[in-house]
């Protein structure tokens, strides 16, 4: 097999005219920027690629990026990125949406489409806030949130981003954080490689309605200690001195952690993402606290299932195979069929 | 003995029975005995919405009209002449619509205690006067099929259940039916348990057989073949038609089709059908909801299938928005209504044109789209391709308003050559279009049509974005502008206005009508067969029919103006009337039932006749 021809392409190349419009400061830039760095690398002709959004901040990005690009409906980005790659499997399809669009009034879009795998990236830029509405709490924001929409706090729980994409059976599920190009860009290089639906929530800061939301993670006094770097293969222990680890404590149904001190190392965890059951990646996607204690990133589960467009179209493939008739016989034939008459 | 052969030259027969006693397909065997022979033919389904609704009662009557004649006729027939019906229910459920000296036959082993109360007889029907006045054949329709079979390997449930077929056979041979095609279709039926095929065959001869040999029924029947143009037929319900007309459409579109759709009645036989033909590339899809079957197929416009979706109205109000933005992206999408009564759930089973200010008016903004109605089953089809060719050609949404009395009503079909058919081939946009000769400018319109190009994703060097925001003329970036928006919308209105549609044609033999009747979709078959009554009496009237309703035909407006008296019968409030009036400054009379039935000729003509007198 001849080596791909390398495109040549750099992260110029992906920037659109289009001025970018999002306020300064916004977590949105990070994101973008490293996306485009990263699409080179991806070595698909900008022609191939298209990017679908829904209704939000996070939903201009398609705008930026100079390939094909689709800015929807609300909450609608991926039934819309369904029927295009169903139909167009030589596409590579990502979609980017944001907790609103993407947990609120797209949640049933979201979770049918990670259900049947359909091969899409979805992208989702978690920032615990509506913005572009000016500041209401979101299906991710902390119960009790106080928001214009909630001026003594919101009375319900939010939704755990990646227990309900672990709930719906997604395929592949990630988390990365909007500061950190680098693991972010190893995030979505996961995700493009994966056949079928990729499932990445970034956590994204959104300075004026919900600042800091993330700090926890990204300041130096507390990330390290804070953040679960998730590694395939690797024993999953963090903390600036690797003083914490994770580990299934025997009789219980999920995970905890200890301090690696008081652990024998066989107990602690070793990171498999390619486990079947979704148990395991649900449980490691409960461990953060409030605080934000114990918040993993990385590819929680990364396992193969055919996926939806490649099913459909090998459904196709096979009813084509036998025809050996033009389009316009088939037809005719069709139409005669069943109990025909004739009258000469 | 030789029976008694009498000719008629038209017959209506009404089955009906239990929803569990296989009248609709009854029903549908019995027109295809009748389309071998040649008779023109309509018929039309009446059932209930509930799967199984309690045995004997009426809410589970189901019913299956077919009217046949030896000449070409427009509807399924206003009043039986032969009811059959197989228990108490459906025979209180009917008598209503039975003229006297209609025939009736009853399966008398139904008509027992138990039965009679559930429908609120006291006293059997057949022993009092209920039925005086018409021709009853009481048949123990039910114990004469278990003594047909007593002989056959099945048990007494499935013997008991062949019992339509009795039926069949008995009507089949008093109407002198060609019955090999059954016999065929009960071997293709029940290929996997050829007992039962020998079953069901038995107790169809049974019935023919009991029907030559009794001497209850001492005439037989003949309707001779209808002088219909030459040419190969099927009969083909509008839910067929209209499938088969996507496929075609994608034959003579060059493009793969793709359907999404979430079930939903009297839609769901579309998407069944079409998950059959994926040799012809036809994809479907059943959607979690409505709005991600309308979402999914414009994603697959988008990217170069032609995009489609089907539904009831329920589901088009879940869709408008995704709609809306088909008309913002000006993007191919052909978007099926098959309506029902509504609002609401309504009646599932029940037709009704109600949905008219829907597919009009029913989205946010000024969002126009081209509207299109079928007037026959078999015209579905050609609906189908039209809808199809208006939104490849001029990249629209196209809204296509069938309903569930063409939807589930049959007629023959005069096959075309596919040749014939519309040539629906488009042009990719494959370069850019800018003066500059590098720029693509995904809004620069085609002057003729209007048209913006559909550069789909995977062509070299036309990378653009598209989105719901307001866009700027030619570039397609986001503008703000007042005078590009106001343009915009303008622009968007005049494109789906400037579709040349076929001039409306008036049907006007006597040439001095003064009364016109104006008509939409399903009404044609009752209109037309209303203005044939009229004419055959010495009265005149003209009858037009609107396929497009929007845009509407460019000589609408004279057409009407030329006469004294506009009258526009609908399955609505007067849906058609209001824009007709508005838009046109006709005073229109409408004439409007919203009865979950179809129009009958009779009341049309009735109500016609009453108009004519007052001109």
């Amino acid at each position: 097999m001849s080596e791909p021809i390398a495109l040549k392409l750099t992260a110029k190349d992906f920037k659109s005219d289009q001025e970018v419009r999002w306020c300064p400061g916004c977590g949105d830039y990070a994101i973008l920027a490293a996306v485009q760095q990263f699409m080179p690398e991806l070595n698909i002709p900008r022609e191939r690629i298209v990017f679908v959004s829904g209704i939000g901040c996070s939903s201009r990005f398609p705008y930026y990026m100079n390939t094909y690009g689709m800015h929807s409906i609300h909450g609608r980005a991926p039934a819309i990125a369904t029927g295009l790659s169903a139909t167009r499997p030589d596409l590579s399809v990502w979609v980017v949406t944001g907790d609103g669009d993407a947990l609120s009034i797209g949640g049933n879009h979201l979770i049918h489409a990670l259900r049947r795998n359909v091969n899409l990236k979805i992208l989702l830029f978690n920032n615990r806030i509506y913005g572009l509405t000016k500041g209401q709490y979101s299906p991710t924001s902390e119960l009790g949130k106080i928001t214009k929409s909630t001026p003594v706090g919101s009375a319900d729980a939010p939704f755990n981003p990646l227990s309900l994409a672990l709930g719906a059976e997604a395929t592949f599920v990630a988390r990365t954080i909007d500061s950190d190009r680098k693991h972010l860009q190893s995030v979505l290089r996961a995700a493009a490689e994966h056949q079928g639906s990729a499932f990445v929530e970034i956590y994204q800061n959104c300075n004026i309605f919900n600042d800091g939301a993330f700090d926890p993670l990204k300041e130096p006094a507390t990330r390290d200690d804070f953040l679960i770097r998730l590694e395939h293969g690797q024993p999953i222990t963090f903390g600036r001195d690797g003083q914490f680890c994770v580990v299934h404590p025997p009789g219980g149904f999920g995970l905890e952690v200890r301090e690696t001190a008081a652990t024998s190392p066989e107990e602690i965890v070793v990171h498999d993402a390619t486990v079947t059951d979704p148990a395991y990646a649900f449980a490691l996607s409960r461990l953060p606290g409030l605080d934000l204690r114990n918040t993993p990133i990385g590819v929680f589960r990364s396992v193969g299932r055919p996926s939806y467009d490649s099913v459909v179209q090998e459904q196709l493939a096979t009813a084509r195979a036998t025809v050996s008739e033009t389009p316009e016989q088939q037809l005719a034939g069709l139409l005669n069929s069943g109990d025909t008459w004739t009258i000469l | 003995m030789t029976k008694q052969i009498r000719q008629l030259d038209r017959v209506v027969i009404r089955f009906a029975g239990d929803s569990g006693d296989g009248m609709q397909l009854t029903g549908d065997r019995f027109t295809s005995e009748t389309a071998q022979l040649g008779n023109d033919i309509s018929t039309l389904p009446n059932f209930p919405a509930e799967i199984r609704a309690p045995a004997g009662t009426l809410p589970g009557v189901s019913s299956f009209q077919v009217h046949f004649a030896d000449y070409d006729i427009l509807t399924p027939g206003d009043a039986p002449n032969v009811l059959v019906a197989m228990n108490p229910a459906a025979l209180k459920a009917n008598l209503a619509d039975l003229p006297r000296g209609a025939d009736i036959i009853v399966n008398t082993d139904e008509f027992t205690k138990r039965n009679l109360a559930k429908v609120g007889y006291q006293v059997s029907p057949l022993d009092d006067d209920t039925l005086a006045g018409y021709a009853v054949h009481p048949v123990a329709l039910t114990t004469m099929t278990i003594g047909a079979l007593a002989d056959q390997d099945v048990s007494k449930k499935d013997a008991e259940r062949a019992k339509n077929m009795f039926a069949l056979g008995l009507l089949s041979w008093m109407y002198s039916r060609p019955y090999e095609s059954t016999l065929r279709f009960l071997e293709r039926k029940f290929a996997a348990r050829p007992e039962l095929v020998a079953a069901n065959v038995a107790a169809f001869r049974a019935g023919w057989n009991f029907g030559e040999t009794t001497e209850d029924f001492a005439v037989r029947y003949e309707v001779k073949p209808a002088k219909m143009p030459p040419g190969t037929y099927r009969n083909i319900t509008g839910n067929a038609a209209l499938s088969l007309g996507l496929v075609a459409a994608g034959v003579r579109s060059g493009l793969p089709v793709f359907l999404g759709a979430y079930p939903i009645t009297p839609a769901s036989d579309i998407l069944h059908e079409l998950s059959k033909h994926k040799r012809f590339g036809v994809l479907t899809m059943q959607a979690e909801d409505e709005i991600a079957a309308v979402g999914a197929a414009l994603g697959a416009s988008y990217g170069g299938s032609l995009g489609v979706t089907t539904t009831s109205g329920p589901g088009v109000a879940l869709k408008s928005e995704t709609i809306s933005l088909a008309v913002a992206l000006e993007l191919p999408l052909v978007i099926v209504d098959v309506q029902r009564a509504g609002p609401s759930t309504g009646m599932p089973t029940k037709t009704e044109q109600a949905d008219l200010n829907l597919a009009l008016y029913g989205r946010h903004g000024e969002a126009p789209v081209a509207v299109i109605a079928p007037k026959s089953p078999a015209d579905c089809f050609y609906a189908a391709l039209e809808a199809a060719r208006i939104a490849l050609t001029y990249r629209t949404p196209v809204i296509l308003l069938s309903d569930n009395y063409v939807a589930n009503g049959s007629e023959p079909w005069l096959l075309p050559d596919v040749e014939s058919l519309p040539d629906l081939r488009v042009e990719f946009a494959t370069a850019p279009n800018g003066e500059d000769g590098t720029t693509f400018l995904p809004y620069l319109r085609d002057p003729e049509t209007l048209a913006r190009p559909w550069a789909i994703p995977g062509t070299p060097g036309l990378e653009h974005r598209i989105g719901g925001l307001e866009k700027a003329d030619k570039t397609g970036d986001i503008s703000y502008d007042p005078a590009n928006h106001d343009f915009m919308v303008r622009t968007r209105s005049a494109r789906i206005e400037t579709i040349p549609v076929p001039d409306v044609e008036v049907e006007d033999p006597d040439g001095d009508a003064r009364v016109l009747v104006l008509g939409w979709g399903s009404t044609y078959g009752p209109i037309g067969a209303a203005c044939r009554g009229l004419r055959q009496r010495g009265l005149s009237i003209a009858q037009a029919h609107l396929r497009h309703l929007a845009p509407m035909p460019a000589n609408l407006g004279a057409v009407l103006r030329a006469y004294d008296r506009v009258v526009i019968p609908e399955m609505n409030l007067g849906q058609l009337a209001h824009v007709i009036r508005a838009k046109y400054l006709v005073d229109a009379i409408g004439y409007n039932q919203v009865r979950g039935l179809p129009f009958t000729a009779a009341e049309l003509e009735t109500m016609l006749e009453e108009v004519l007198k007052n001109v």
